[in-house]
């Protein structure tokens, strides 16, 4: 069984502080949805509105079609798995597991059956006669899940549960997740402030920002097509040009930028409607580090400027090239470790050319890293 | 040794060792010695200590099996009755006091905003900043025939004639729990104040009741401080002197009393040792069987 969860203009105030401000969402039935946001953006306040263990002060959660007004968490129809996944330390595993039945009144032998078949889902056969501390970061991660799913919940809320593991475990965890998912069917709400765990597992993500929502959509349409400013530099990397509009089609752009000019496509408003922009509008025109390349005979595109070096930095798999059009507007772009860098000195003026579809022009607004 | 000098200097060294050796020796060790020993000795008039007559001697632990040897009675039925009544008093006022504090404690460290619990705690211990006796001697104004509770009994209506909390013993019992209430919240308070929240609401989460809750997660977690405020006013009640001198009624002995008497009125000083060292006994035997319960090491305990 699995449920929609919906949340009509739902808001949350602490005093005069909205920590959730009017939202409104549909989660589908079955889906993985994730909601995307820098810490105190309010999504844990979110999540906790639909678990039960907070009342919105406006407006309503349903679950399933049903308004969830005045039923506490024990009673919804949902389990939340915590950040630090609060396992109860004096059980054994499979006490643990199997709490949600033992609390409904399950023979002691069914529970045992029960927790068997989980820890068989979770690759943990055998080993529920341990004890929680036993068990390692990862193991105890799917016994949190394990524990959640006992009772077949309809919907299973996720609170940054990743938070804790170290970068290998986590991408190996994301991938486990998503799989579980898949295998049980149910509703998954995951809240995260990693993107990358975001667009990696979900079918869809919500970004927030200051208790509201910024964008809901596809992963690929938040990265590809961000509605705001904020969006644009909150998920994944962005480069960002304060412009002005010359002119405008509709579908594209062209602006002004420190004696550059470029063309760009007009960003979305929301799924379907794109922004209008007048001749003098003050714009953002974004690009991401990796949609830009240094311009050679074989990759000339239909943008082009020169920036001066300033550093090389090795992430690894990526190298971050650093430059700066004057000394007020810089530039940053990525190649695989793989291109060859040698040639590029500092000081050095480089030629960059970047494509105008992957460039999107935005009403000026605040960004994430301001 | 030599780095607990070089890390500390001379002087102060020389200081924490003497105050600890002072403390364990003289104020610990020899006392308890002497009073083990003075227990196994014959009561005898100064001249004659130290002298022929002053052998071992199991004849003040007969005494309090079998009594005097006038008397008609096998067995000490008053000094033993009195024993047991105050163990089996000192027990029921430790669980009256565990079931009175645990709600109390739950809420200052879980429910309670900062402010509210520090106002809380605050509250609880001023009235502690009064001597024990003047307390007593209020809860005796307020429970007597013409007390406070008495007569608002009466003058509501409630109650034709007024009731003899103190006959009854009512004044004894509430007066041992609340004097002893602060060293079973605390214990309480901080062991359930390091229980992480989230675990409270992963049980409700999980569709358990506020009683499981507690029965499942919170006691067991808590275990160790039930344990050791349970040792502490145990062992405090069954000791206690002041409260039950004033509360407890004309026909209730607390032991100490008896302790009281042959040291003080009838200069038995090798009686009131053997009656002491019982009372230790039974006290040691208490923490020990709370261990045993709790399944707890006494480590945790005294934590």
């Amino acid at each position: 069984m699995s449920a929609d969860v919906e949340l009509q203009n739902v808001s949350v105030t602490f005093g005069s502080f909205y920590a959730a401000k009017n939202v409104s969402v549909k989660i589908k039935q079955g889906e993985f949805f994730s909601f995307l946001g820098p810490s105190g953006c309010g999504k844990t306040t979110l999540l906790r509105a639909i678990s039960g263990f907070l009342d919105p002060s406006e407006g309503k959660v349903l679950i399933g079609g049903q308004d969830m007004a005045g039923i506490g968490p024990n009673k919804r129809p949902t389990s939340l798995i915590f950040q630090n996944l609060a396992l109860f330390p004096l059980m054994s595993v499979a006490d643990n597991i199997a709490f949600s039945l033992e609390v409904r009144g399950v023979s002691k032998i069914k529970r045992r059956e029960r927790a068997d078949e989980l820890l068989e889902l979770i690759a943990l056969s055998g080993q529920g006669d341990k004890k929680v501390h036993e068990l390692s970061g990862g193991q105890r991660q799917r016994v949190a899940i394990a524990r959640a799913l006992a009772i077949e919940p309809e919907v299973l809320l996720l609170d940054e549960p990743l938070s804790a593991l170290d970068l290998k475990l986590r991408q190996k965890m994301r991938t486990e997740l998503r799989a579980i998912q898949k295998r049980v069917g149910i509703t998954f709400i995951y809240i995260t402030h990693d993107q990358g765990e975001a667009l990696t597992m979900s079918d869809r993500v919500a970004v927030m920002n200051e208790g509201e929502l910024e964008q809901v959509g596809l992963c690929d349409d938040v990265y590809d097509f961000p509605n705001t400013p904020f969006v644009a530099t909150f998920v994944g990397e962005n480069n960002a040009f304060y412009s002005k509009v010359i002119s405008s089609d509709g579908e594209t752009v062209k602006v002004e930028s420190e004696g550059n000019v470029f063309i760009a496509k007009a960003g979305k408003i929301d799924e379907q409607n794109k922004h209008t922009f007048n001749k003098g509008d003050e714009v953002i025109m974004f690009i991401r580090p990796e949609s830009i390349f240094i311009n050679n005979q074989n990759n000339k595109l239909d943008n082009n400027f020169v920036a001066k070096l300033n550093t090389i930095e090795f992430e690894g798999n990526l190298k971050n090239i650093y430059l700066s059009i004057n000394p007020n507007m810089n530039v940053r772009f990525s190649v695989p470790n793989a291109v060859d860098t040698s040639d590029l000195s500092q000081n050095k003026n480089v030629e960059l050319t970047f494509s105008s579809e992957k460039a999107v022009v935005l009403p000026k607004g605040s960004l994430a890293v301001d | 040794m030599n780095y607990f000098f070089n890390k500390n200097g001379p002087l102060i060294s020389t200081y924490f060792i003497i105050a600890i050796v002072f403390w364990l020796v003289f104020l610990i060790i020899i006392p308890q010695l002497y009073m083990l020993d003075l227990s196994f000795r014959p009561n005898l008039p100064p001249l004659l200590r130290g002298g022929p007559d002053d052998v071992h001697t199991l004849e003040h632990y007969k005494y309090f099996i079998f009594g005097s040897a006038t008397s008609e009675d096998p067995y000490n039925y008053v000094d033993l009755g009195v024993f047991f009544n105050t163990f089996t008093t000192a027990i029921f006022v430790t669980i009256l006091n565990l079931c009175f504090c645990y709600p109390i404690a739950f809420f200052m460290a879980k429910v309670a905003t900062p402010k509210t619990s520090r106002l809380l705690i605050v509250s609880l211990i001023i009235p502690f900043w009064i001597n024990e006796l003047l307390r007593s001697f209020a809860l005796r104004i307020i429970f007597a025939g013409e007390g406070v509770i008495n007569n608002i009994l009466v003058g509501t209506g409630l109650i034709d004639t007024g009731i003899n909390f103190i006959a009854a013993d009512i004044a004894l019992y509430t007066g041992l729990t609340y004097a002893y209430i602060l060293l079973m919240i605390f214990p309480l308070y901080n062991a359930i104040e390091s229980l992480d929240t989230n675990q409270l609401e992963a049980a409700k989460d999980l569709g358990s009741s506020t009683f499981r809750t507690h029965w499942r997660i919170v006691i067991p977690h808590a275990k160790a401080g039930i344990a050791s405020g349970c040792t502490m006013v145990f062992m405090l009640t069954a000791g206690a002197l002041a409260t039950p001198v004033v509360l407890s009624s004309p026909n209730t002995y607390w032991f100490t009393q008896l302790i009281y008497q042959w040291f003080n009125m009838n200069d038995n000083w090798s009686r009131g040792s053997a009656y002491s060292i019982l009372l230790l006994t039974i006290s040691v035997i208490f923490v020990l069987l709370m261990m045993r319960i709790f399944k707890v090491k006494i480590g945790e305990i005294v934590r």
